[in-house]
């Protein structure tokens, strides 16, 4: 995107422009406005106590690098090549069979080669070879070893943040090489030079200090789900009190606090509100929210992997102290990802809470026996299956629905069926997009992995084009006009995308589709939706 | 019979090759995936341009409609206009139409077309506007989502609950 008014020379030899086929290492980086995240801010670096916290910008040529950089950098690999087998692994065994090369939404979306996945984690590989392998030694770039330069480093930087480490690529490689893990490894070395970007940092430091990314304060965040028992009022007639901070409770819920905060997942956040009641009400199941473990999220996880074990400890360190007996998530995406993948080693086994078992239908979540942690839609999804919630599906009737599989509880947990079940009960217009776009091969929103900022959105569209491109096909087939997620990055991100590329389309939660259909016991007769608009056939009765 | 209807029954030639220019405004490797891949939602951006060029040169045959015109030329310029393309760029391939078309005839030069070439460089002068007004219209697009990204969301779920107090609320 030219962002000056380019010279008229300029624009002649651009109309003839055809870009020259070029070694990719031979095509030098250039950091474009719109495709990049700010720099972290130093304040959330150092509250962290991370590295070489200081003021940078990465279009100046000094990024204010320590000045033995290439040496931590070279012995941060090395650490971490003898600390992760998997990563030692990955940087040999790749065959550049080029079946990820086409797999990833960036590279499909912006065109740029060095988005394919199988390049991506070249920038790595190249250094990798020239530093601890005798042949990357001896034949350099014969055999695509290259010295780490401060170019080279700008484009780690540049191309790293434009992974959503969705791990679609990975679905693909014959081998089973995650680019995503490259992509976390890559981050990870980043940010021992301090080169995080600023929508990453900031949440991590707010998490880590007030329990959650926006660094909401304990009363604040009551104050909102009070405010929410107020909107569900008016829609249902009924006060879903909901209970904080509540020892001996027998779960405890936590979901992103982007639920709490941000349209349209605040609707989702009053959709889990009224379910608890309803339980409450009718089964006596005590849920409690915590006002200090109060984010699901982990953007630590988009920084190194002991920042998102510090962020994920807290989660346990709460429901330890509460005393309650397992914790529910909410409708979350990376959550999923660090809690089936990673918790366990990290800060597992929780055997001070119990195998999670659904009191109400007495169904035992084998899955979870480690982590203690129950997915919202399993947990709905088996209610349902028990005939235990009271449903009315026509509620819901003038949306048309289709469901965007998350990254990360669809390859980071395999959850595929239980949204879909929990959809098609409380819903009557469900249809799917095109195989290759969903299930395992589901394509990500586009701003996953901390991506999801603003000055990026160039890059959020174009990784957005091809999850786009299904729903506008869904929409123009089936006539489809809502776009369903379990992921709070998905309902912040998707909303713009749809905007973008098909604006006919809404993006809702899961849980306020339930809620919606739910009858609450003593409800008054319901004419709105959870966004207060009019139920279908009650258009008149708004007027 | 008129330039137009001969090139009606050429159509499909005259799409693969002005399609073949646009996907080489990509880098080489792109290009490669670009004409490759024949599944629509592999290759979005592929065949999206396939398909709504091939409107577009239907279109010198048929009634000119500009709105027609306009919506074929949407998808693609809503595309280019978020990838590595200046203004120029990203509108330029409407203008390969005419050399596709003329590299097509025989005799291009021959008096006998000099009528109907001019009729379609006018048709094609004013996709290339349409497109034009279709880029900007996106970059603003673009620039808006960007501005309206936080306020629109955290702002208003905070101001719904009266969380925000603003000067005038005293
Ligand atoms: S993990 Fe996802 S975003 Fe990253 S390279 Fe693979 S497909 Fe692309
Ligand atoms: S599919 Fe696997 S082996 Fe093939 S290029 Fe990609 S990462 Fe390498």
């Amino acid at each position: 995107m030219a962002d000056e008014t380019p010279k008229p020379q300029e624009l002649l030899d651009r109309i003839a422009y055809q870009p020259p086929a070029k070694h990719w290492m031979d095509v030098p980086v250039n950091i474009r406005k719109g495709m990049y995240c700010y720099a972290s801010n130093p304040k959330s670096v150092e509250y962290l106590s991370m590295p070489n916290a200081r003021p940078w910008n990465p279009l100046e040529d000094d990024w204010q690098l320590p000045e033995n950089w290439q040496q931590i950098l070279h012995e941060g690999f090395k650490e971490r090549l003898e600390k992760f087998r998997s990563i030692k692994v990955f940087m040999d065994i790749c065959v550049r069979c080029g079946a990820c090369a086409d797999k990833c939404h960036f590279f499909i979306g912006t065109g740029d080669p060095k988005n394919m996945p199988v390049l991506r984690a070249e920038l790595l590989r190249s250094v990798y070879r020239n530093d601890f392998t005798a042949l990357g030694k001896v034949l350099g770039r014969l055999n695509g070893a290259r010295p780490m330069t401060l170019d080279v480093l700008k484009e780690w930087w540049y191309y790293l943040f434009q992974c959503t480490e969705c791990r679609r690529c990975s679905l693909f490689c014959p081998y089973g090489i995650d680019t995503a893990e490259i992509t976390i490894f890559g981050r990870e070395l980043l940010n021992l030079l301090g080169l995080n970007i600023d929508w990453v940092a900031t949440p991590v430091a707010n998490c880590y200090r007030t329990g959650n990314h926006l660094g909401i304060q304990p009363h604040a965040f009551k104050d909102m789900l009070d405010f929410f028992v107020d909107d569900i009022e008016e829609i249902t007639g009924l006060r879903c009190e909901q209970t904080f901070n509540e020892k001996g409770a027998d779960i405890l819920f936590i979901t992103p606090s982007g639920d709490v905060f941000a349209d349209p997942g605040t609707y989702t956040c009053m959709g889990y509100m009224m379910l608890f009641h309803y339980l409450k009400e009718k089964y006596g199941l005590k849920v409690t929210w915590s006002t200090y473990a109060s984010e699901g999220g982990n953007f630590g996880f988009f920084t190194s992997h002991e920042t998102m074990k510090r962020l994920n400890a807290k989660m346990y360190l709460e429901a330890r102290r509460l005393g309650v007996k397992w914790i529910l998530g909410g409708e979350c995406g990376h959550m999923w990802r660090v809690i089936n993948q990673y918790m366990d080693t990290m800060n597992g086994p929780a055997d001070f809470l119990e195998t999670p078992v659904n009191p109400i239908t007495g169904t035992v979540y084998q899955n979870a026996a480690s982590t203690k942690m129950v997915h919202i839609s399993e947990f709905t999804a088996d209610l349902i299956r028990h005939g235990k919630l009271e449903l009315d599906p026509s509620r819901n009737d003038n949306k048309i629905i289709t469901f965007h599989d998350s990254c990360n509880p669809a390859r980071g947990m395999g959850m595929f069926e239980e949204p879909r079940y929990v959809i098609k009960s409380v819903a009557n217009h469900f249809y799917e997009m095109p195989a290759n776009t969903i299930r395992e091969q589901t394509f990500c929103c586009g701003s996953g992995a901390g991506l999801n900022a603003g000055e990026n959105m160039e890059l959020r569209m174009a990784g957005g084009l091809p999850r786009a491109n299904a729903v506008k096909y869904v929409h123009e087939t089936f006539g489809v006009n809502m776009l369903a997620c379990v992921c709070a990055i998905d309902r912040a991100a998707l909303p713009a995308s749809m905007e973008y590329w098909v604006p006919e389309v809404d993006v809702t939660g899961v849980t306020e589709l339930v809620a919606n259909a739910l009858i609450l016991p003593g409800e008054q007769e319901r004419t709105m939706d959870l966004r207060s608009e009019p139920l279908p056939g009650m258009e008149e009765a708004d007027e | 019979m008129g330039l137009m209807a001969q090139l009606a029954l050429r159509k499909d030639v005259v799409v693969d090759k002005w399609f073949a220019r646009v996907v080489d405004t990509y880098p080489a490797e792109t290009a490669r995936f670009l004409r490759s891949q024949k599944d629509p939602f592999a290759n979005p951006v592929g065949r999206t341009t396939h398909q709504q060029l091939g409107t577009l040169v239907a279109l010198l045959d048929a009634d000119w409609n500009p709105d027609t015109a306009r919506s074929a030329l949407d998808p693609i310029m809503r595309i280019r206009a978020v990838q590595d393309f200046s203004a120029a760029r990203a509108t330029g391939f409407v203008f390969d139409l005419k050399q596709v078309i003329r590299g097509l005839m025989k005799s291009p030069d021959d008096a006998r077309w000099i009528g109907d070439l001019k009729q379609l460089d006018r048709l094609i002068d004013e996709m290339a506007l349409i497109s034009f007004d279709l880029f900007m219209g996106c970059r603003e697009k673009v620039y808006e989502l960007k501005a309206n990204e936080m306020k629109d969301r955290t702002y208003k779920a905070f101001a719904k609950a009266g969380l925000i107090k603003e000067v005038d609320d005293e």
